[in-house]
C-alpha cells in the first residue's frame, strides 16, 4: 500500500474502507539472523536500515508493549543539528539530512516542519559563544544565523526583551531545525521495515539473554526462546535492566524529564524557541497546543512523572521569557525516562559480548537522533565497523577518558547532566 | 517528594542536592586499577525499584544522608546519616 494524493482522494470518496494495517503482525519464528530488542523509534529505524541499506531482512523487532509506546511517543518532537563538539556534530548533521528525505524515503507523512529553532542569548559572552558555535555549524555544512536583538524583536515581538535578569541580546537561528510528528516516525519506520520482511513482534518481553562462551546465541521471551547470532538492545529508558540480563553494568543513570502542553491556541509561536538560561524551550504543535519543557528532575527515577519543584521552575521560566503565556491554560504534563550518561552523549557500540550491541544513553536528545541512530547501528551490525557519523559514540570512552563529549561543559559526572 | 533528614525531620526535596547512588561512599583505593575506578565513577546498577542514594541537605543542616527509596513509585522508606551508613558498611 502506497500513500498518494490520488489514493487519499479515492479513499475519501469511498468511506475510507480500503486502508489496511500498516504492518504485519506475525508469530515469532524460532530463529532470526538479527534480533532488535525494543520497538521504539531507534529500534524500528535500525531494523529498517538493516533491511534497506544492507539487505538483512531476517530480523525480528521484539517489543514488550506496543510499537512506539515508549519515549518516541513521550518527547517534545524537536529536530535540529546545532551541536558543537566533534563527534556529536557530524552525527546530528547526518540525522537531520535523513529527516529531510524521510517522507519520500518512507512514503509516510512524518509532518517534518522546518520552522527554525532559535537559541536565545542574554549576555555578550553568550553571544560570542553562539557566534563560534554558528561558525562551526556552518563549517560542517549546516545552517546557522546569528540574530541581533532587533531581529529577534521583529520576528518574536512578545518575548520579554528587557527582563532585568535575562535581557535578550539576540540568538542563534537554525532554519532547517523544527519539529515532526513523533508517532508517525515510529509508524513509518515500522511499515517500511515490515514491508521489507522484518517481523515486528509486539507484547513480547525479553526475559533473558542467552550467552554461550562469550557469544550471544539468542533471547528468552514471554513468547518463548528465539535464537539469533546478533542481538541489539535499543531500549533507552530501560537500558540498565536489559544490559543486566547480559551481565553488564552501563554508565547510565535514569532520570525523569517532564514536558507540558497547553490547550489549543491559534497560531502564535512560529519557531522552536530555546531559553537555555531558564532550561526552557517551547514550540506550538499543529493542533495548537503550546508544547514546552525544562530540565530533568535530577534524581534517579523510572516514574514517568516528575515532582512539583521542576514544574514550578518550568512555569517560572515560561513567565520570565514570555509573560503572555500566563493567559494559556496547561492541559497536561508527563514525564519520560532518560538514559543519562556521565558526559551527556549517547552510546552506539559493540558490547564486548560477541554479537551483542548496545544503543543507549540518549539523554534528553533521542528524538532528533532516530534516523541517524538506526542508520549507524545498522551499519555497525552489518559491517562490524562503526558508521563515520557515529564513530565517537564508544562505550569505553568513560573508562579510558578518551573521546568524552561533554557538550554542556559541566564535567563528565552522573549528577551534572 | 519529601525526604526525612535524620537531623531536621521531613523536608521538601528542594532543600537537597542530589549526588547519586550511595555507591559514592565506597571510594576505591587510590592505587586501584582503571576498571575499579570506572565501576565507581561511571557504572551503575541503576535499579528500577528500591535504591539507596546520596543527598546533601544543602538548604538545611548540611548533612550528607543516604535515602532508601523506590525509583518507580517515588516512595521514601527512610534515611540515615551518611557517616552512620558508612560506619555500618565498614563494619560489614
Amino acid at each position: 500500500m502506497r500513500f498518494s494524493a490520488l489514493r487519499i482522494l479515492k479513499e475519501g470518496l469511498t468511506g475510507n474502507a480500503g486502508w489496511g494495517p500498516h504492518w504485519r503482525s506475525p508469530e515469532p519464528k524460532r530463529e532470526y539472523d538479527v534480533i532488535i530488542i525494543g520497538g521504539g523509534g531507534h529500534g524500528l529505524s535500525t531494523a529498517y536500515y538493516l533491511a534497506k541499506n544492507h539487505g538483512i531482512t531476517n530480523v525480528a523487532v521484539l517489543e514488550r508493549g506496543y510499537l512506539g509506546g515508549g519515549n518516541v511517543g513521550r518527547n517534545t518532537t524537536i529536530v535540529r543539528a546545532n551541536y558543537f563538539l566533534e563527534g556529536n556534530s557530524q552525527f546530528y548533521s547526518h540525522s537531520l539530512k535523513l529527516w529531510e528525505g524521510l517522507e519520500q524515503d518512507l512514503n509516510y507523512n512524518v509532518m517534518l516542519s522546518q520552522r527554525g529553532q532559535l537559541m536565545l542569548c542574554h549576555s555578550d559572552g553568550q553571544r560570542d559563544a553562539y557566534a563560534r558555535r554558528g561558525n562551526a555549524i556552518v563549517n560542517q555544512g549546516d545552517d546557522a544565523e546569528l540574530w541581533s536583538a532587533e531581529k529577534v524583536r521583529e520576528e518574536i515581538p512578545y518575548l520579554d526583551f528587557d527582563n532585568t535578569r535575562f535581557p535578550i541580546y539576540g540568538g542563534l537561528m537554525q532554519r532547517r531545525a523544527g519539529s515532526a510528528r513523533h508517532d508517525a516516525v515510529a509508524w513509518g519506520y515500522a511499515r517500511g521495515a515490515s514491508d521489507r520482511g522484518v517481523d515486528l513482534i509486539q507484547q513480547c518481553e525479553v526475559t533473558g539473554i542467552d550467552i554461550e562462551n562469550g557469544r550471544v546465541t539468542g533471547v528468552q521471551t514471554t513468547r518463548g526462546p528465539i535464537r539469533a547470532g546478533k542481538v541489539a538492545q535499543v531500549v533507552a529508558g530501560r537500558s540498565s535492566q536489559v544490559a543486566a540480563m547480559a551481565g553488564m553494568r552501563l554508565p547510565i543513570e535514569s532520570t525523569v524529564l517532564q514536558a507540558f502542553v497547553t490547550e489549543g491556541l491559534k497560531p502564535c509561536i512560529d519557531h522552536v524557541i530555546s531559553f537555555g538560561m531558564g532550561h526552557f524551550y517551547i514550540s506550538q504543535s499543529d493542533k495548537g497546543g503550546l508544547v514546552f519543557g525544562g530540565d530533568i528532575d535530577f534524581y534517579a527515577s523510572y516514574a514517568q512523572r516528575g515532582n512539583l519543584p521542576m514544574k514550578e521552575h518550568v512555569m517560572e521560566a515560561a513567565m520570565t521569557l514570555m509573560p503572555v503565556i500566563g493567559k494559556a491554560r496547561v492541559l497536561r504534563s508527563w514525564g519520560g525516562i532518560m538514559d543519562m550518561t556521565p558526559d551527556g552523549s549517547p552510546i552506539i557500540d559493540h558490547s564486548g559480548i560477541e554479537g551483542y550491541y548496545i544503543n543507549a544513553g540518549w539523554c534528553y536528545g533521542g528524538f532528533k537522533a532516530v534516523p541517524g541512530s538506526g542508520y549507524a547501528l545498522a551499519h555497525l551490525m552489518a559491517t562490524g565497523q562503526p558508521h563515520d557519523s557515529a564513530a565517537a559514540f564508544r562505550l569505553d570512552r568513560f573508562r579510558t577518558g578518551r573521546g568524552l563529549m561533554d557538550e554542556e561543559g559541566t564535567g563528565a559526572q552522573h549528577n551534572l547532566h | 517528594m519529601r525526604l526525612p533528614c535524620p537531623i531536621c525531620g521531613e523536608r521538601d526535596r528542594r532543600e537537597f542536592y542530589y549526588k547519586g547512588h550511595a555507591l559514592a561512599l565506597n571510594r576505591p583505593d587510590p592505587d586501584a586499577d582503571d576498571a575499579e575506578w570506572d565501576d565507581y565513577v561511571h557504572l551503575r546498577d541503576n535499579p528500577a525499584g528500591r535504591t539507596r542514594d546520596l543527598w546533601y541537605h544543602s538548604a538545611g543542616c548540611g548533612a550528607w544522608i543516604v535515602v532508601d527509596r523506590d525509583t518507580v513509585t517515588h516512595e521514601v522508606f527512610g534515611a540515615t546519616l551518611a557517616e552512620d551508613a558508612e560506619a555500618r558498611d565498614a563494619a560489614g
